[in-house]
């Protein structure tokens, strides 16, 4: 099929759902923390807000210690990245490296706030007239409020926006399909927040310049599915529609929603926008309309508190900044055989070793599990090939393989078994027999893969750097040989002159001689 | 108040299973087949069970420690215990004690461990150890019972027990008498002695569509094979094509001249083809890894297995062709990866 045609199919979207390869049907554990209403916690005594918050580089700090900073003032500024802003009004009490909620475990510079309790607010600049304003300054408006994805990935949505618009897309897809399990913050934000979520889809739409909007639910999620339907119909949004999808871990995978919306797969190496899709999360598209329509930066997420681990699951409307442990107190405490806490989800989340970790705008869920839930480590045996990882891989890749090949240093194979189309969700580590971390081997693989590709091309670069020095030299010596030859001809040339000078000075003194001798009165 | 956790790697979540359950699994897959096959046949083939799973265990064991491996998760996995038992149903039930032993050591010690152990071995260990004692002792390895229903003489556990141990069977005439070809034998030698299938299906040792016992046990082996494929321990392809292909294959020549050749169910019901489909071919170390490469492996064990029987030295011929279809299964892979997603 040909691209166009492609782009073509995927206009229809939505009309049945289709399905992707492999996957899982995991217990859902999203009922415990729905029971309750979603609240702010109690504010912290301190805030600590990373600056690294997004796909890409560090923020530059614009604050410095002592500072006293407003809500909404920013605190930390990366281009082309999006702005980082103060969640309270307080004082700047350090800027100093801490844990800092990343998968790496690695602390890294963050900004400490303490909050006076003031709650006073920077000076906001909504856009009330959006729907007159120019694309251009929506998108600048989104990025100046520091929006990224909510899902987890938290590319900058600005970016994503501009290129959208520049790449002609069709559909706008808002992902509310929260595949795993425990987590429950984005179904909250639908069931609560309809309103918000369809008003930041038209404002993305208008931004996008996209024809439709497609918002994907789980087909477990109960009476969201008529509460946005109803907001869509106040707001009289008729390219606004609702699909719901069957809950298989991990149809809210970006590319795994679209092959489930279109039937047709992003092409390899490329991005939805391809077909001429953009996927957003829809916890980002609120916060897109709280940015646009009342100015206000992104300071806040929904966050899911869930597990055995703690006494009442719940979610709540959490500061960027504010401790794990915080939530866990908000939510009645540990539980006493608590032995693991995850940011994330159960199946892509990543553990951290302390709970003075704070809430970043990627945190979806915080899950604490006891030692029941994860069960004593078991040991690692080697890969009897029973294909169970092929069978569920959503992307079709044969991961047995793949481990082999990474583990043997075949890099080449590996890149040719698709190493680099594995999305690391981790359904083939969920069913290996023999407990090999496998998604733990990829990202080692693609690490790797990365490095041999810097190393070649470094490679490439000293051998034409090195060629054009010889080429470089080669041509000097040309050079120098050619003046040489040349001077040694003009030194030639003017020896020879002056032979001939001298010749005829020779005989024209000769000649004078001649007529010296000759008598004069001959 | 800050604490501090263990930090396991993702999934965190409950492991799925084990090796060993995947591997008794298998082996509660076997049980209504060992069972038949010792109705119809008598307790020596639980005999052979014991005495290769204890052999095999013991090999397990030797290697793992001179590899320095741990003993307790690699003697846990029930990878051997396997291999033991669909060696022993390929054997005569009254073979000697030492056929188990030198099978073994050459399934665990040459085929497994030499090649890296547990995952690693390019071919099958249980046919291995098979084809090295059946090569070697091709007396011992034929010298086959007929089922109880048309023997003179029926061993209990003793006289079992003694004959498996001493090598004498309590017989007047001894083994000469005692034993008899099995069905496929007789259909291999009447069909090259030129009589028709049809006569040669007259003797009594021919049931239904196979050898009778033969088929019942085959049915057993093909309901504890179902079970598998129910629990998705091995994928339906293996089995389809080994079956699928010997019908496909044998139908045409059948149909052409049904006095020289064997209809397909008789293919499919005598010998070891059932077991194969379902226990040996499907083997994941040593087969494919794609659907479409076990679709070509299936479809090789079951094609080589007829050519055999037709026209090759042996009147069975699957151990053979799962050993020559595990040495093609690299290659299969190669040109059989799956197409990726957005490829």
């Amino acid at each position: 099929m040909s691209q166009a045609d492609q782009v073509e199919q995927a206009r229809q979207a939505g009309r049945r759902t289709h399905h992707f390869h492999g996957g899982l049907r995991l217990r859902h554990n999203k009922k415990i923390s729905c029971q309750n209403p979603v609240v702010p916690p109690p504010l912290p005594e301190l805030l600590v807000v990373p600056l690294l918050q997004h796909a890409g580089d560090f923020a530059e700090p614009s604050v410095s210690d002592g500072e006293k900073v407003l809500k909404g003032q920013v605190i930390g500024q990366c281009q082309p990245c999006a702005a980082i802003h103060s969640p309270v009004s307080g004082v700047v009490e350090a800027i100093e490296d801490r844990p800092m909620s990343h998968p790496s475990g690695q602390p890294g510079p963050c900004v400490v706030i303490r909050p006076d309790g003031q709650e006073q607010w920077v000076q906001l600049n909504p856009i009330k007239d959006w729907l007159e304003a120019s694309p251009e300054i929506l998108i600048a408006q989104i990025q100046d409020c520091g929006i990224a994805g909510l899902g987890g990935a938290v590319f900058p949505t600005h970016a994503k926006t501009r290129d959208g618009r520049e790449r002609q897309i069709h559909t706008l897809i808002l992902n509310g399909a929260e595949c795993e399990p425990y987590i429950s913050c984005d179904e909250m934000l639908m069931r609560e927040q309809p309103d918000k979520i369809i008003l930041g889809a038209r404002v993305l739409r208008r931004a996008l310049g996209a024809e439709r909007v497609i918002i994907a639910i789980e087909d477990q999620m109960g009476a969201v599915q008529a509460a946005l339907t109803r907001s869509a119909k106040l707001a009289e949004c008729k390219s606004i529609s609702v699909v719901k999808v069957t809950t298989i871990y991990p149809e809210g995978g970006e590319r795994q929603l679209i092959q489930v919306l279109t039937g047709l797969e992003v092409p390899a190496g490329g991005r939805p926008s391809d077909l001429g899709m953009v996927c957003q999360n829809v916890a980002t598209a609120a916060a897109v309309a709280d940015a646009v329509v009342e100015g206000k930066p992104l300071i806040e997420r929904y966050i899911t508190v869930t597990g055995n681990g703690v006494s009442h699951p719940r979610n709540f409307l959490a500061l960027i900044g504010t401790p794990v442990s915080h939530l866990v107190d908000a939510s009645g405490g540990y539980s006493n055989d608590v032995a693991r806490l995850v940011i994330g989800g159960p199946m892509m989340g990543y553990p951290v070793a302390s709970d003075d970790t704070p809430v970043v705008k990627a945190s979806n869920c915080l899950l604490a599990l006891t030692q029941r839930d994860i069960v004593a480590p078991q040991p690692e045996m080697p890969c009897i090939r029973c294909g169970e990882c092929a069978r569920v891989c959503p992307a079709t890749l044969l991961p047995q393989q793949l481990h082999l090949q990474i583990k043997t240093g075949l890099w080449d194979q590996a890149k040719e078994y698709g190493l680099s189309a594995c999305i690391e969700c981790g359904c083939c580590d969920y069913v290996c027999p023999s407990h090999i971390p496998l998604v733990e081997w990829f990202r080692y693989g693609k690490g790797e893969q990365r490095k041999r590709v810097l190393e070649s091309e470094a490679a490439e670069l000293a051998r034409k750097r090195f060629e054009e020095r010889e080429a470089r030299l080669l041509r000097v010596k040309r050079e120098r040989a050619e003046k040489m030859a040349l001077r040694k001809q003009l030194l030639k040339d003017k020896a020879a002159q002056q032979d001939r000078i001298r010749d005829s000075i020779a005989r024209a003194e000769s000649r004078l001689k001649k007529a010296g001798e000759q008598p004069d009165d001959a | 108040m800050t604490r501090s956790f263990d930090t396991g790697g993702a999934p965190h979540l409950p492991p799925q299973t084990t090796v060993a359950a995947v591997m008794l699994q298998v082996l509660l897959a076997l049980v209504p087949g060992v069972l038949a096959y010792t109705w119809f046949f008598g307790p020596g083939m639980l005999i052979q069970i014991i005495l290769a799973v204890v052999f095999a265990l013991l090999f397990e064991a030797l290697m793992l420690r001179w590899r320095g491996w741990p003993l307790k998760p690699f003697i846990n996995d029930y990878s051997a215990v396997v291999t033991a038992v669909l060696f022993a149903l390929c054997i005569p039930p009254l073979a000697p004690w030492w056929i188990s032993c030198i099978a073994m050591l050459f399934a665990i010690v040459f085929a497994k461990h030499l090649y890296g152990g547990l995952g690693q071995n390019v071919f099958n260990p249980a046919m291995v150890g098979y084809v090295v004692v059946l090569i070697s002792f091709p007396q011992v390895m034929t010298a086959w019972l007929p089922p109880l229903a048309l023997a003179d003489y029926s061993p209990g556990l003793m006289d079992s027990l003694a004959t498996i141990f001493t090598g004498q069977i309590p017989v007047a005439g001894g083994w000469d008498a005692a034993t008899q070809a099995t069905p496929l034998d007789t259909l291999k030698t009447g069909v090259d002695a030129g009589r028709m299938v049809p006569e040669i299906r007259s003797a009594p040792i021919f049931g239904d569509y196979g050898g009778l016992g033969w088929e019942w046990i085959a049915n057993w082996f093909a309901l504890g094979g179902i079970f598998l494929l129910y629990k998705r321990t091995i994928n339906w392809h293996v089995p389809v094509a080994v079956i699928g292909s010997v019908v496909l294959l044998s139908l045409p020549f059948w149909l052409a001249d049904p006095d020289s050749n064997p209809f397909p169910l008789q293919h499919i019901f005598s010998g070891a083809l059932v077991l194969a489909a379902f226990f040996i071919a499907t083997d994941p170390v040593s087969g494919c890894v794609s659907n479409r490469g076990r679709l070509i492996f299936g479809a090789g064990v079951g094609i080589t297995t007829l050519i055999i029987r037709r026209w090759g030295g042996y009147p069975d011929g699957v151990a053979f062709a799962v050993l020559l279809m595990n040495m093609a299964a690299p290659l299969i892979d190669r040109y059989t990866r799956p197409r990726m997603y957005g490829e």
